[in-house]
């Protein structure tokens, strides 16, 4: 049977990100769907209704949802090329443990950085960094998290870079000068075809959150 | 040359850390058990889990595995030829049994906790009424994941079985004291002759408390202090 591969995403979303790139590494054609989220597609509404949330992985009429769930099935089924996660059970178990505490803490970290102001902002910003510089000394002088190879907690990571500047100009940080290393990795990570097509344009992002901070916020 | 000792840091009531030792005994790995005090961190814990600074850690030949479902797949993996396997066959129904896991862990629980924490009826009914919904997607996720056989993993019990049973006991507490009762042959036919079978399995019944023993527990950590 071909294959068809439905993606219902949602352009700026970083968990979004992990899904186009771990199909892009492995050479999967798949069609992107872009969800407008306050009018979700019915699509959308009858494939995760559990969570209502994307991205959904639609893979020959079955959806699966959660993107780190969605990476560990594209490794698996196309375990022909590019393997994902690494071979050796603990070091598995350590690339699960940072993508675990990437999704436990990222997300809310970043958002207080650009969507809250005052002593909330600050003490956002302070965790943010904080939590870079843990993710910083976990890579150390490794091309990768995982060693040489592109892989799991790298596909993990990477998509939040693409809202770094956001967080720079709205946050008044400057991130490289606080993780040198972490930025020289992103840089590296943008290098790969995969990347830098799932991932958008920082300067679409900052537009993007400055519509929402007009919309949302109260000024 | 580290030795191939297998170590679990962990406490007696949690249900977090039921689920690598219910996994360790279903591969018969043998392990020393670590209790931690309540209430305070042993040098070791905070040495193995930096991160997180939180039980269950499992520690084998001196190389320590933290988050509760990382490790059932760790021991899993490691062990694969100790037993049969927790995790389904195809990847489809893998990544099933990990969404239900998470699932678990982010709404269901969370809600079950709210439910002994809960002040005045109001409060009470609502969360309630979040467990039940949440009960009734995992009543028909059994009958989905199980395919007639008796455990979400089939003829044994899996990642998914471990993942959502390590909670039974605690829930046993919630309905005592709530007079309430959430899974029952009425509402939740198949998990209420789930939550049976699971509870008596050899490798989880040396590891479930007591209902009496953990309801005296729960009156002492959610005690109120004095005014």
């Amino acid at each position: 049977m071909a294959n068809e591969v439905i993606l219902l995403d949602f352009w700026p979303s970083m968990f979004g990100m992990r899904t186009r790139i771990a199909l892009r590494e492995k050479g999967i054609e798949f069609e992107y769907r872009d969800e407008d989220l306050w009018n979700k597609s019915p699509l959308l509404l009858e494939t995760n209704p559990v969570h209502k949330k994307i991205p959904v992985l639609i893979h020959n009429g079955k959806p699966v949802c959660e993107s780190t769930i969605q990476v560990q099935y594209i490794d698996e089924v196309w375990s022909d090329k590019n393997p994902i996660l690494p071979s050796d059970p603990y070091q598995r178990a350590q690339a699960r443990f940072w993508v675990d505490f990437i999704d436990k803490k990222m997300y809310d970290a970043q958002r207080k950085v650009w969507w809250t102001k005052g002593e909330e902002q600050e003490t956002g910003k302070k965790e943010f960094i904080e939590l870079l510089k843990t993710l910083e000394s976990e890579l150390r002088d490794k091309t990768y998290f995982g060693g040489d190879d592109f892989g799991y907690v790298d596909i993990g990571l990477i998509g939040f870079y693409s809202w770094f500047h956001a967080c720079e100009k709205y946050g008044n940080l400057n991130i490289e000068s606080e993780c040198p290393k972490l930025i020289a990795w992103a840089k590296t990570c943008m290098q790969r075809e995969s990347v830098a097509k799932s991932l958008p344009d920082s300067e679409k992002v900052i537009k993007f959150v400055t519509e929402i901070r007009k919309k949302f916020m109260i000024e | 040359m580290a030795s191939d000792e297998v170590k679990v840091i962990g406490a007696w009531a949690s249900p977090f850390v039921m689920r690598p030792r219910i996994a360790l005994n279903l591969k018969s790995v043998p392990y020393e058990f670590l209790q931690e005090s309540f209430g305070a961190k042993s040098e070791l814990l905070l040495k193995s889990n930096p991160v997180h600074k939180k039980i269950p850690v499992l520690i084998h030949a001196d190389k320590p595995v933290c988050e509760s479902n990382i490790i059932v797949e760790y021991v899993d993996e490691t062990w694969s030829a100790s037993g049969p396997s927790m995790l389904p066959s195809t990847p489809y129904d893998r990544a099933i049994a990990r969404f239900w896991a998470a699932y678990i862990d982010e709404k269901w629980f969370p809600s079950l906790k709210s439910i002994l924490k809960a002040e005045g009826e109001e409060e009470k009914k609502a969360v309630l009424a979040q467990v039940e919904e949440g009960n009734a997607l995992l009543e028909k996720a059994f009958n989905d994941c199980s395919k007639g056989k008796p455990f979400f993993n089939g003829d044994h019990i899996g990642y998914l079985d471990i993942a959502f049973g390590c909670f039974l006991a605690w829930l046993r507490v919630t309905e005592l004291a709530g007079g309430h009762k959430l899974i029952d042959e009425v509402k939740t036919p198949s998990l209420s002759k789930w939550a049976e079978r699971f509870c008596n399995d050899p490798a989880v019944k040396p590891v479930m408390p007591e209902t009496a023993t953990l309801a005296e527990f729960a009156k002492k950590i959610f005690a109120k202090p004095p005014a």
